[in-house]
């Protein structure tokens, strides 16, 4: 349902994400979403009140390269990330090191689903819930 | 050479309303840098929301924000929406619009008292203030709620609004409209005022855009960028434009904001002159599924939420982008290089909203 979303990979995150920028794009910000296996991240772009996106699959217990080099205003949002989900983001252009919006005593990568958690699938009982 | 020195500036500071830290690296007065420290009201709401249903989700997401709350509900509601492929009654898009142009009028003339307080000129803030009490009357009027309506929700909106009270609100915009006609040359035109806003905490028409400021802040810069004239809600059929200066500096994000707040009174006297009758919800038995992006327009600017639900009453994820967290960077910028007296004044001018930040 979102309109135009291009998948990318991690090799590819900082040519494509400098591709934008000479096009006019501005950033808009970065999505986070815990997919189970992997995290599905999103790079939103505007130009002319359209949206642009990049989606990339982040294996779990990978690194995340920072596009704050390129583009500074990413460096909020790719903090936020390292902290609610505990994704390492090298190369930030200003490193909280996960004490941005969460202090010592916060539960850690909370936006993280929890190993084991029962899902209740729609239209199923709940006896059917899967675990992910 | 001079030494640096780092002055922490808040989170308690009298000037902010709300807690942020400000890490000012200074070259004796003046700015050399700022770090932002943040994490003061985090709340959690994106965790939270995954844990109710998405009709429960509708009042939380309001609290995001103890100003704008009604302009979260409305996008939350358009994202939701846009899911189950609904599209609310006609009545219900234009009490959206005069709803949302309240909020933004009350919320304009939160800002602009804060910076007549921030510069130290206290009875232009109560009197500003004491006119925000007038809309905040009408809303309390129309809702029965000061700030969080709890009027929007998936399909439209829970609330009518009678004729009379159609009426009330027109009143309260000639009594707003005459004290802002007095109050808005001394904000504007004043001497000292201007000595404390002119050429201060200038942004860049470039810088504005690489940083990715929003609302306001860009349009005082010079970006002409406004959702409204992309037509969600009502706003379609409003002739909506966006309010712009050139000058980036703190008078002329104040000016944005004065320009609209005659702007809005325009779009709720257009709103109520063309108001449909009709229903005000459509009935729905789906569920959200699917993923989706949906912005809108808040008074601090641009709001993005995106919703991936997977047809249950739970979304799997709710994710705000505030106005605010995408004028961070900006507000750097614009530090860099002010004198230590303007930092207040120049943090003011962008219309923090931590709450809003954090979530």
């Amino acid at each position: 349902m979102i309109n135009n979303v291009e998948n990318i990979t991690v090799d590819c995150l900082l040519d494509k994400v400098a591709s934008k920028l000479p096009l006019g794009f501005r950033f808009v910000t970065m999505t986070c979403v815990d997919c189970g296996e992997h995290f599905d991240i999103l790079y939103h772009f505007d130009k002319n009140y359209e949206l642009t996106n990049f989606r990339l699959s982040l294996k779990k217990g990978e690194p995340l390269p920072s596009i704050s080099g390129l583009i500074f205003a990413a460096l909020v949002v790719e903090n936020e990330i390292q902290d609610l989900f505990g994704i390492k983001v090298n190369g930030l252009a200003l490193d909280y090191e996960g004490r941005f919006l969460l202090t010592e005593t916060a539960p850690e990568k909370p936006l993280c689903r929890v190993p084991g958690v029962m899902i209740v699938e729609a239209g199923k009982p709940a006896e059917a819930a899967e675990v992910k | 050479m001079a030494k640096n020195t780092i002055i922490p500036f808040g989170p308690q500071h009298p000037v902010l309303p709300e807690p942020i830290q400000l890490r000012l690296v200074l070259d004796e007065e003046r700015v050399v840098s700022a770090i932002p420290v943040v994490g003061y009201v985090h709340r959690g709401l994106e965790k939270l929301a995954e844990q109710k249903d998405f009709l429960q989700d509708t009042f939380l997401i309001e609290r995001i924000c103890g100003i704008c709350s009604f302009i979260h509900s409305l996008t939350y509601s358009m994202g939701i929406e846009s899911m189950m492929g609904l599209t609310p009654p006609p009545r219900a898009q234009y009490l959206r619009v005069i709803w949302s142009e309240l909020h933004r009028m009350h919320s304009h003339l939160l800002a602009v008292g804060l910076l007549a307080d921030a510069f130290g000129f206290e009875n232009l803030f109560m009197q500003l203030w004491r006119t925000r009490e007038h809309i905040m009357d009408a809303m309390e009027a129309t809702t029965g709620a000061r700030v969080m309506l709890g009027t929007c929700c998936p399909g439209g909106v829970r609330k009518d609004i009678d004729p009379e009270l159609l009426k009330f609100i027109l009143t309260t915009l000639v009594t707003v409209e005459k004290e802002m006609d007095e109050q808005m040359p001394v904000l504007l035109n004043d001497y000292s005022v201007k000595q404390r806003l002119c050429g201060v905490g200038i942004l860049d028409k470039q810088v504005a855009y690489e940083r990715g400021a929003v609302g306001p802040t860009a349009r005082a810069s010079g970006i002409a960028m406004d959702l409204r004239t992309h037509g969600y809600a009502a706003y379609g059929e409003l002739d909506v434009e966006p309010m712009v200066e050139t000058d980036g500096d703190c008078y002329a994000r104040t000016k944005v904001r004065v320009r609209e707040l005659y702007q809005s009174m325009n779009i709720v006297r257009k709103a109520i002159g063309q108001i449909p009758s009709g229903p005000i919800n459509v009935p729905f038995k789906t569920k959200p599924d699917g993923e989706v992006i949906m912005r809108a327009e808040q008074p601090r600017g641009e709001v993005l939420y995106y919703l991936k639900g997977n047809g249950s009453d739970m979304l799997e994820r709710l994710r705000v982008r505030t106005p605010t967290f995408a004028n961070i960077p900006p507000v750097l910028a614009m530090l860099a290089g002010c004198e230590l007296a303007d930092v207040g004044v120049i943090v003011i001018s962008i219309d923090p909203c931590i709450s809003c930040t954090e979530r």
